[in-house]
């Protein structure tokens, strides 16, 4: 029986979890991070005891921001390297990745699997996937139902540098009965127009891939393609970016093109 | 002399503030004059020249910040405002018990807020021009000149040109000596860390002797080089060696120095003002004594000087001195000058074909986490 590697990635909302055979991904699944990270790592550690993952041999790595609470995993990795690797893993070429998480945003620059160089917006939500979501929760939306909602929507200005500010200027227009697909809209040019700024700031090379959980709206891909000029590329499974670039450091070797991505 | 009295709050204040009030009032009280200085432009010799004391005044810590941001904007240098912070509320000795603060016309934020200190306490200002060529010398001369006479105004002494020989002297050969235990971080692996670096000249900067100061550096300069030939030399260590630049580090040094070395780099290398920077370049002896003090003190490579290019070769001869991996820039919250000068140290860097991270940051504790991610990838992207 071959070895199985596993990627832990605790993000601020989601925690992810790959585990390769090989150059297959055997499974991947995602669980909310919820409050505490060390109780959502031991569901994670029963899930795959469970499946069979941890009898044979097996090595595991974690990332994400609560990667320490992972504290059985054979290995540490940030998570600017793993999105990295499991990027470059998924589009199979050096490019420019970008990953909007759900506390913070980065922009990463790969060449043959490793990181050259990085930037990451600083400490603040406007341009991350909290800024979203604490928009939608605003306009009394799952996030589904709000990345719906701006697809049919005309932008309105949402100009605010800060989540609080930005909030307040929402809140002025439901106050002026704007229609709740243009203020999702505008909320979604926003963040875009935010990330778009930090990756000009970072300078792009090579094409421009997206990976975390922004990675299932569309919208938002076109969104962001349209601030930055030139095409952004996802992949159905870069949500799983992270994990995946764990999985693959904790296998010690890079490669280009995973199989078996739907499951 | 009239009675020295403690601040009104003394009692509630924590043992080591405590312990600096009284060492302070010690010194007042044996009829020490005290200088307080915040900035390495401001010429130590003439100080030292009037028979005075230099303290490094406080500046490196969140608490007086809050009170601060009473009188000064949020969106300021957190030094400026916990210089500023510590003068207000009473809580920095070396403030409390100077005789007179200097200042200096280094960045737009420090200028304007002294003018606000001198109304706590008489702050001198020196103006320092921003270019370097023959006119700039010559204004910052005149400038050297017109501080000599301040301090002979207020103390009315008499300072003379052998006063200041003498000091241009003791002055650097206490350079030498801090320039030594610094370079030891040019012997490949580390001898000691970058977090010890720094305490350490800290530390020093609260001590009034320059005799104590000297012996106590050279003192731990042989600890170290000894402990290195018997235990490290000749041992490859797979630890970067990281080149710290930018802003004044020292309220930022637990959560950037001190968290990279635990994440297993070495800080072997300090390109700022508490680092080499002010103690490459010695006063010349040689000249007449006011153009050379204008001569060594223009030429500190801060990056409110414009152009500052020599800062720039610097930062490249300690890359290559140093056997640097990385360079991690400092970049404290709202100072534009490091912030803009940041680009071409990036492009240098890169260009060098190392990696380059550029943290901003402040003095509170709430980005410490982030900090962290950023220093361990920047570490990642290091093959060694």
């Amino acid at each position: 029986m071959s070895a199985y590697y596993i990627g832990i990635d605790i993000g601020s909302t989601a925690a992810k979890t790959v585990v390769l055979s090989g150059d297959a991904v055997a499974e991947a699944f995602t669980l909310p991070t919820g409050w505490s990270g060390k109780e959502t790592a031991g569901t994670i550690r029963r899930t795959l005891e469970e499946k069979g993952y941890l009898t044979g041999d097996h090595r595991c790595t974690a990332t994400g921001y609560g990667r320490v609470c992972v504290d059985w995993a054979d290995r540490v990795v940030t998570e600017i390297t793993c999105h990295g690797k499991g990027g470059w893993a998924l589009f199979g070429r050096d490019c420019t990745i970008i990953d909007v998480g759900g506390q913070d945003t980065k922009v990463i620059t790969v060449a043959g699997a490793q990181v050259k160089d990085f930037l990451m917006n600083d400490k603040c939500a406007a341009g991350t996937g909290k800024f979203i979501e604490v928009m939608a929760s605003r306009l009394g939306v799952s996030l589904a139902e709000f990345y719906a909602l701006a697809e049919q929507g005309a932008p309105l200005a949402i100009s605010a540098m800060c989540t609080v500010f930005a909030e307040s200027e929402v809140i002025s227009h439901i106050g002026a009965g704007e229609r709740r697909e243009d203020i999702a809209a505008g909320i979604v040019h926003s963040v875009a127009g935010r990330v778009a700024r930090l990756c000009e700031r970072h300078g792009i090379t090579g094409d421009v891939a997206l990976t975390g959980g922004l990675c299932d709206s569309r919208y938002f891909i076109a969104t962001l393609s349209g601030e930055l000029g030139r095409p952004v590329a996802s992949h159905p499974f870069a949500r799983y970016a992270g994990a995946l670039g764990a999985a693959i450091a904790a296998a010690g070797k890079d490669f280009a093109g995973v199989r078996e991505f739907s499951l | 002399m009239a009675t020295l009295n403690l601040p009104a709050d003394f009692e509630t204040y924590a043992e080591a503030r405590k312990a600096g009030f009284m060492r302070m009032k010690e010194l007042k009280d044996n009829g020490a004059r005290v200088i307080g200085v915040f900035c390495s432009f401001v010429p130590q010799e003439l100080i030292l020249a009037a028979g005075a004391v230099s303290v490094g005044l406080c500046a490196s810590s969140e608490e007086p910040i809050r009170a601060a941001e009473a009188d000064l904007p949020r969106n300021l240098c957190p030094l400026i405002k916990a210089s500023y912070g510590f003068a207000l509320t009473d809580t920095c000795p070396y403030f409390y018990f100077s005789d007179l603060v200097v200042g200096e016309t280094t960045c737009d934020g420090k200028k304007k807020m002294f003018e606000l200190m001198n109304d706590i306490k008489e702050t001198y200002v020196l103006q320092l021009p921003s270019a370097r060529d023959e006119d700039a010398l010559d204004a910052w001369e005149k400038e050297i000149i017109r501080f000599w006479k301040k301090l002979e105004d207020f103390y009315g002494i008499t300072i003379t040109e052998e006063d200041v020989k003498k000091a241009i002297e003791l002055k650097n050969h206490e350079r030498d000596v801090m320039l030594r235990f610094l370079e030891l971080g040019k012997l490949d692996p580390a001898p000691l860390s970058g977090y010890e670096m720094g305490t350490r000249q800290d530390a020093l900067g609260f001590n009034p002797d320059m005799a104590a100061r000297c012996a106590i550096i050279e003192k731990r300069t042989e600890e170290v080089l000894k402990d290195w030939e018997a235990n490290k030399k000749g041992k490859p260590s797979d630890r970067p060696r990281i080149l710290v630049t930018g802003c004044p580090n020292a309220g930022v040094r637990e959560k950037i120095i001190k968290a990279v070395e635990e994440l297993g780099a070495d800080v072997v290398a300090f390109d700022c003002c508490s680092g080499t920077r002010e103690k490459i370049e010695k006063v010349d002896a040689t000249l007449p004594v006011t153009r050379a003090l204008a001569k060594k003190y223009l030429n500190i490579n801060c990056s409110v000087m414009s152009p500052n290019d020599a800062r720039l070769d610097y930062i490249s001869g300690m890359i290559d001195d140093y056997h640097v991996d990385g360079v991690l820039e400092i970049i404290l919250q709202a100072c534009h000058t490091y912030a803009i000068e940041a680009t071409k140290v990036r492009r240098l860097v890169q260009a060098k074909g190392l990696p380059y991270l550029n943290i901003e940051t402040d003095y509170s504790q709430n980005d410490r986490g982030q900090i962290n991610t950023r220093l361990g990838a920047f570490l990642e992207t290091i093959n060694k």
